[in-house]
């Protein structure tokens, strides 16, 4: 397997395209050929970062590299940042407006289930600035 | 159980995948909220939701989840439905309140879907 790597642009509030980004890296790890329960825990991670930036965020970026030892995500927006990690790691926890929780997004399980997919996982926000997130899934090779 | 049977039992209509109904689910997961879907992790499992748009589809698809069943009556737009026709997702709607179409579901066999880690 060669390393492959792609950077998509995810905009503010464009629920029209919301998916995209992560349908297309999920096709990639399909057509490399990654194995089934890798490609769903990454597709998983990579849709709830997108779905956080597209609700959530003024826009960002989701980096997607594979190797063949490791996947990479790294999902960064321009901000506002998140005031109270703690917080936004809880099970339930959401600032999702009612808007959003009308087309299914909200439940506040995104931050926690992004962790839970993910083998490394690293969180970085500065409130009023950006937030970005790492993660990293290890193949078994 | 086959989708065929799913059908049947919730007195569905078919809207994709006519000729997938012979496919096998044996746990299913029942929620409007996606996110919540989406911490589920297993396949076979059919999606039972009052949610409508292209995000239930996006949800199955991420999921690897191969039939959902739209409840409450509700139909889902164009291209939602085109959406699951790419994804060779089987999707049909019933009646049903979720509630009931669950119940069924789950006296003729079928049982949650298993949450990991």
């Amino acid at each position: 397997m060669i390393a492959i790597q792609r950077s998509y642009a995810v905009e503010k509030n464009d629920f029209t395209k919301a998916g995209e980004v992560s349908s297309n890296i999920k096709k990639i790890m399909k057509q490399v050929g990654v194995e089934p329960e890798i490609i769903r825990r990454v597709s998983v991670a990579a849709y709830e970062s997108e779905m956080n930036i597209i609700i959530h965020s003024y826009g960002g970026t989701i980096d997607f590299m594979i190797t063949p030892e490791y996947i990479k995500l790294v999902a960064c927006d321009r901000g506002p940042g998140i005031e109270n990690i703690e917080l936004a790691m809880k099970k339930g926890y959401s600032t999702a407006p009612q808007n959003v929780r009308e087309m299914g997004f909200g439940a506040g399980m995104g931050l926690p289930n992004i962790k839970r997919c993910s083998d490394e996982f690293i969180i970085e926000s500065e409130y009023k600035s950006h937030t970005k997130l790492v993660l990293v899934f290890k193949q078994s090779m | 159980m086959k989708l065929s049977v799913v059908k049947e039992l919730l007195n569905a209509e078919v809207l994709t995948g006519h000729e997938q109904l012979d496919r096998n689910v044996t746990n299913a997961y029942a929620a409007d909220l996606m996110s919540d879907v989406l911490s589920s992790l297993d396949d076979k499992t059919i999606l039972l939701t009052g949610l409508t748009n292209t995000h239930a589809v996006r949800t199955a698809e991420m999921m690897d989840i191969h039939s959902i069943v739209f409840v409450r009556g509700k139909s889902p737009d164009e291209e939602t439905l085109k959406m699951a026709e790419t994804n060779g997702i089987v999707t049909m709607k019933t009646d049903m309140i979720l509630f009931v179409a669950s119940g069924i579901l789950y006296n003729e066999g079928l049982r949650g879907a298993v949450i990991v880690r």
